[in-house]
């Protein structure tokens, strides 16, 4: 018997599902939808019979102080609309149920003979709603096409079986005779997106074999080389030049960024404090005497793309495993996350085909992060959010993990005889081809094309799979770790016995559902699986420890001493390729970079008295607004380890700079998290905009406390096209800056990630072929450390009376401000960094701030001093009496507006008491420090310009409105 | 005497069990973090212990509500050792979903005298979704009216962080109501004029008549130490900042019961 048990709020109670598609609907304008009401139900097949139905329903499913319930065989035959007209959504078969995941075994253990369950969500409209209208509702409100179908009317479904019998057939590719253009379309059709030379490559070292690749080989190949994996361009040769400089780079990444951390780790000699860099999952530096410290952070951009909430859920669960793959496994102590989204005011016509609303994108990709991480026990510490038009069909979603290892477990060794284990979640047919699939550009066609690289993650199996890790890792009983995330077992198992070589039995692997082909268990991207190498003698006791927890695992084959790559399915032979030729045989990728410095234009500044209105613009632009709507729905305290959580001040609502965090709670020894970025200025330079990102990390951190001197950083570069010698170009510039000012600072870049293609191309309405490339978008995420959190300082107001000073020099920095962005001007000088000065006034504000001195600190970033002065003041609930004449004398700056609201780097605003002033004189002798004013009990922020004429006036609580206002959605 | 063992009962999806281990230990029990499956193969192992916490996470993925699979659990395999324990002089906490458990589970709001809840007899108070619709994580001002909890001895008030969707109390009848406030079962009640999820009546916890068990939504274990308030910078002349934080008083009461 096939049930639908179906669950509604109590006619008085609240409907929220409800009346979040009716605000939905109102905000597309679809003025015929009225009314909506929603249940959500599960179709139960097994020997059931009604009352059974009933009872399950009523104990263990519906909450009846809250809920009605309501029980029917299924196929269902009514068809009357009195209640108005209903859309069943249902989860594509084969895409992660998870409700249904743990209902099904519940209902067992209940002692209900159940065979199968599946969630669905219900609702019904008015009946006189309008049939377009509904139709736009189930395409774009309630559902999405990717991983969802929707049902109209009375469900008339009969069976919830999946799956199908798989009949074994090897598969070859008769790639030996094919032409050039052959090869270009198999490629292309493929979806293995490898270029010519690549392809050709590949044919040769078959011919060489006297024989055809089998399908398996030639994704194998196109997975290992694909730019996700392989980072070919950025590890490519490149000839760069630009207005000055001619380069040659045999491998860009080694000789800039990795130069750089190389460079560092020379210096500091025996005082190096980098453990495992640019080599594992995630990037490993000193902590303390026992422990280590880890992090990485990566992009799922175009799943986010197709399916947000899918995307990002994935995009965090897959982030969070590279730390737990490190070594032999670190435990995850936070959480970052920084997107980038077009404005959420964009009109719904003005959408190109196939792109959701960034509305939509960003309610998604925010709960997506928000149920992985919170049910991951993970606290979401720190995060940023930008907003540009040019990130309308290609949202980026970064998300960080940090993770503690203890000291010496920091590397691994497989060994030939040793077992390949599977364990954790089942191999399904969901993200076939994500590897290939992100490496490529995205259309409107992505949908359809590559629906299958959209997955639902399920954190509670990477939950428990981490629990069993950390505890095996302690117990010793496994030698080697990784995550299987883009390119599945193929990538993990391919990585693992690069030295050693490695035979498959690919019909062991667990499979969600019967009817996956050998390849498809192969390049399967399920998650929330690890890949372990294990010994013989300590395989018992490894899966006596998982069985005890509940979470799956099993042996797939044997790490050998052959050096290839062997796969059976059943026995036979459907793969057999030398590690040599899948790791080293890959054509090097050959580029032209070209950078052209647009041409100078000057910023005429516009006429002003007053600049209240400026500020309160800039306060209420999208990327400085506050972020709370987001940062409440992540769970910052779990683990308990928060000291400086990223709301911060007098009612806990002012935008802290960094985050600080206690990893051990036995110790007082904290991290700190913070990240830099801004797009804007790449428009105007990429190598001052990474500069400056780099700078902005580095403050963050210093401002709330962080030793200058044990700051890593990591670089995540999301470009366009970087086949275009111009769009490569900016980035080899922005390479060039991470390499200079990171050996400048003494921060080492400790990993990284590049993800390329970031461009949407779609046919508009007169049939012509458009394409939208992001903005160059370098994310840098730095991880600090700092000796005694007690020492940490938050950036609100403490005290009236107290004295203001800037730190750091302000130069006529206008271009690229928020200043210039919400008044519409263009050109300007872009901020640049004094490489010579700004690591010693890191140091001055570090050790100020560990003496006690420093009473409340705030970087200035978007907004410049103007805003960083609201942003303190409201925070602190106090105001401020700021006079600019000395900070004016001291840069050489007449104008006003350039002191106000310059973006100049490397500059803070730090909070002292009277008694405390002369010590920070002292201090800061030699280095850039300007007296502004005084913190004040009445709450106004008061600005007095260089004529002593007023030029700011208004209330806190103004500000803090204006500032709260454009993100306060419910 | 000797230090009261404390059971830290996780399940799949349970995160707060290694912080909550931790405070107990620090005040001077002796926790285990055991996993259900284990309590599932060994019931008997229940009996060793003083002190039963069910800590917060999402226990099976709060996949059909928070709570609900570990609370059936505990009720049809593990209702005989609950029992027993439940009416011997013994502890236990529901922190955020360990009290969603007590509640779907019904060993709250009656504790022993109404264990085990017979099927047949509806639940008439259950923990369901934030007014506001999502989860919140944010710092909660609470007073503790008078009432019999153990744990609560010598708090009048507290605050802490709250962290969860499915937090808000709802009854089935204002009876229910009547009858814990003359039990005296109301252990927590935010601010009236600062509810953050709708709660009914206000109400953060619930204890059973005894005060032997009790459950609440925000996370005591996160306020273990000064520096985890989120004014701890503002405040450094009157609240040492490498001093401890209010929430360790709950967890000492525990174990002091035992001294």
């Amino acid at each position: 018997m096939l049930w639908e048990v179906e669950i509604q709020t109590r006619p008085e109670g609240l409907d929220r599902e409800a009346q979040g598609v009716l605000s939905q609907c109102q905000a597309l304008g679809l003025s015929s939808i009225r009314n909506v009401r929603s249940a959500r139900s599960f179709l139960v097949q097994g020997d059931v019979d009604r009352s059974q139905a009933e009872r399950l329903g009523r104990g263990l499913l519906a909450d009846l102080v809250v809920e009605t319930l309501q029980v029917r065989p299924l196929p269902s035959t009514g068809t009357s609309t009195a209640d108005g007209q209903l859309f069943n959504v249902l989860l594509k078969p084969g895409v992660t149920d998870n409700v249904a995941a743990t209902v099904l075994p519940a209902l067992r253990d209940a002692g209900y003979s159940v065979d199968a369950v599946r969630s669905c969500q219900k609702y019904w409209f008015n009946v006189d709603a309008d049939p377009a209208e509904l139709k736009r509702v189930s395409s774009k409100v309630i559902a999405n096409d990717a991983i969802q179908q929707v049902l109209p009317g009375a469900l008339s479904i009969t069976s919830l079986d999946v799956g199908s019998d798989y009949g074994f057939r090897k598969i070859t590719v008769p790639m030996a005779a094919m032409t050039d253009a052959d090869l270009t379309r198999l490629s292309k059709e493929g979806q293995l997106y490898l270029s010519l030379r690549e392809m050709q490559t590949i044919q040769s070292y078959f011919r060489e074999q006297g024989r055809d690749p089998t399908d398996a080989e030639l994704e194998t190949v196109a997975q290992t080389w694909s730019e996700h994996c392989s980072h070919k361009t950025l590890r490519g040769r490149v000839h760069y030049r630009d207005e000055a400089r001619d380069i040659q780079f045999e491998n860009l990444l080694k000789e800039t960024v990795f130069a750089a951390t190389a460079e560092i780790r020379e210096r500091l000699g025996a005082d190096d404090w980098c453990v495992s860099v640019f080599r594992d999952n995630a990037g490993v530096v000193r902590f303390d005497e026992t422990q280590n410290v880890c992090m990485k952070v990566e992009t799922h951009n175009h799943p986010s793309a197709l399916e947000p909430y899918g995307g990002a859920n994935t995009g965090l669960g897959g982030v969070i495993r590279d730390p737990l793959g490190t070594g032999l496994g670190a435990r995850p102590i936070c959480n970052t996350d920084v997107f980038c989204f077009a404005p959420p005011d964009v009109a719904d016509k003005d959408l190109p085909p196939g792109v959701l609303h960034p509305r939509v994108v960003t309610r998604g990709v925010v709960s997506g992060v928000r149920d992985y991480g919170n049910r991951m026990g993970i606290p979401t510490v720190n995060g940023a959010v930008f907003f540009d038009e040019r990130y309308l069909g290609n949202p980026l979603v970064y998300c960080g993990n940090v993770a503690m290892i203890p000291v010496g477990m920091e590397s691994k060794h497989v060994s030939p005889g040793e077992y390949i284990v599977a364990v954790g979640g089942r191999t399904g047919r969901d993200g076939i081809h994500g590897a290939t699939f992100s490496s490529a550009e995205l259309t409107q066609e992505s949908e359809t094309l590559s629906g299958g690289a959209v997955q639902i993650g399920n954190a509670i199996t990477e939950k428990m799979v981490l629990d069993v890790i950390l505890q095996a890792r302690d117990l010793g009983l496994f030698t080697a770790i990784t995550d299987c995330g883009a390119g599945g077992f193929s990538s993990a198992v391919g990585e693992m016995g690069e030295e050693t070589g490695a035979e498959v039995w690919l019909e062991r692997a667990p499979l969600k559902y019967d009817g996956l082909s050998y390849t498809e268990i192969w390049i399967s991207e399920a998650q929330e699986r690890m890949v372990l190498s294990v010994t013989e003698d300590k395989m018992a006791e490894f899966e006596q420890l998982c069985q005890a927890e509940g979470v799956e695992a099993t042996i797939i084959g044997k790490f050998t001493d052959t050096k290839r790559l062997v796969l059976k399915y059943q026995g036979q032979e459907v793969g057999n390729v030398a590690m040599e030729f899948l790791h080293e045989g890959r054509p090097p990728v050959v580029r032209n970079a070209e950078y052209a410095p647009p041409a100078d234009v000057t910023l005429s500044l516009p006429a002003r008295n007053r600049c209240d209105d400026d500020l309160l613009r800039i306060l209420g632009s999208l990327n400085v607004c506050s972020k709370e709507w987001i940062i409440r729905q992540y769970d910052f305290e779990v683990q308990a380890g928060s000291v400086v959580k990223p709301l911060v001040g007098a009612k806990n609502d002012g935008p802290s700079d960094a985050a600080v965090i206690r990893p051990n709670l036995d110790s007082s020894r904290g991290l700190v998290v913070a990240n830099g970025m801004n797009p804007r200025f790449g428009d105007f330079d990429p190598y001052w905009m990474a500069a400056s990102a780099i700078d902005e990390a580095v403050r963050n951190c210093v401002a709330v406390g962080a030793d200058p001197s044990r700051i890593a950083i990591l670089d995540n570069f999301c470009w366009g096209n970087t086949e275009r010698p111009e769009t490569l170009g900016s980035l080899v510039r922005a390479a060039l800056a991470c390499r200079d000012v990171a050996v400048a600072y003494g921060t080492p870049f400790i990993s990284g990630k590049d993800s390329l293609n970031n461009e949407f191309s779609y046919q508009d309405a007169a049939g012509h072929r458009r394409t939208v490339a992001i903005p160059a978008s370098l994310l840098v995420s730095a991880l600090g450390q700092i000796p005694n959190v007690t020492d940490a300082v938050t950036m609100d107001f403490k005290d009236a009376g107290n004295l203001l000073f800037l730190v750091g020099q302000t130069h006529d920095e206008l271009g690229g401000s928020h200043f210039a962005l919400v008044n519409g001007l263009a050109g300007g000088r872009v901020p640049r960094v004094d490489l010579g000065k700004a690591p010693r006034i890191f140091a001055a504000v570090s050790q100020a701030i560990s003496a006690g001195l420093i009473r409340s600190c705030h970087d200035l970033s978007e907004g410049g001093l103007a805003a960083a002065l609201a942003e303190m003041a409201f925070a602190g609930d106090l105001g401020a009496e700021i006079d600019l004449r000395v900070m004016g004398a001291r840069c050489g700056l007449e104008e006003d507006l350039t002191l106000l609201f310059s973006e100049s780097n490397t500059r803070f605003v730090i909070e002292v008491t009277q008694a405390a002033a002369a010590r920070v004189r002292e201090l800061f002798a030699g280095l850039p420090l300007a007296e502004l004013g005084t913190v004040s009990a009445l709450p106004r922020l008061v600005v007095r310009g260089m004529t002593n004429a007023t030029r700011i006036d208004v209330g806190i609580a103004d500000l803090k409105n204006a500032w709260k206002a454009p993100l306060d959605w419910n | 005497m000797a230090a009261p063992r404390v059971l830290v009962l996780r399940a799949p999806g349970t995160n707060c069990d290694v912080e909550t281990a931790w405070i107990f230990d620090r005040c001077g029990g002796q926790a285990d973090r055991v996993h259900l499956y284990r309590l599932l193969e060994s019931p008997e192992l229940l009996r060793d212990y003083q002190i039963l916490c069910i800590p917060g996470g999402f226990s099976y993925g709060d996949d059909v509500g928070a709570g609900v699979i570990f609370g059936a659990q505990l009720r049809s395999h593990l209702a005989d050792v609950i029992g027993e324990f439940l009416t011997e002089d013994k502890l236990a906490l529901g922190i955020c979903n360990g009290f969603q458990v007590l509640m779907k589970s019904r060993i709250l709001p009656g504790g022993g005298e109404a264990w085990p809840p017979k099927a047949e007899e509806p639940a008439d108070a259950t923990l369901t979704w934030n007014v506001n619709g999502r989860y919140t994580c944010r710092w909660v001002k609470m007073t503790v009216p008078e009432n019999p909890s153990v744990f609560l001895r010598g708090i009048t008030e507290i605050e802490l962080p709250m962290a969860h969707a499915e937090g808000r109390i709802a009854v089935a009848s204002d009876e229910v109501l009547a009858r814990w406030r003359t039990r005296r079962q109301i252990a927590l009640a935010y601010d009236p004029n600062d509810n953050p999820n709708g709660s009914v009546a206000h109400i953060a916890g619930l204890c059973d008549p005894t005060g032997r068990v009790l459950g609440l939504m925000p996370h005591p274990e996160r306020f273990i130490q000064a520096t985890q308030h989120p004014q701890w910078t503002r405040r450094r002349e009157t609240h040492d900042p490498a001093g401890e934080g209010a929430g360790v008083k709950l967890f000492r009461n525990a174990v002091e019961y035992f001294g």
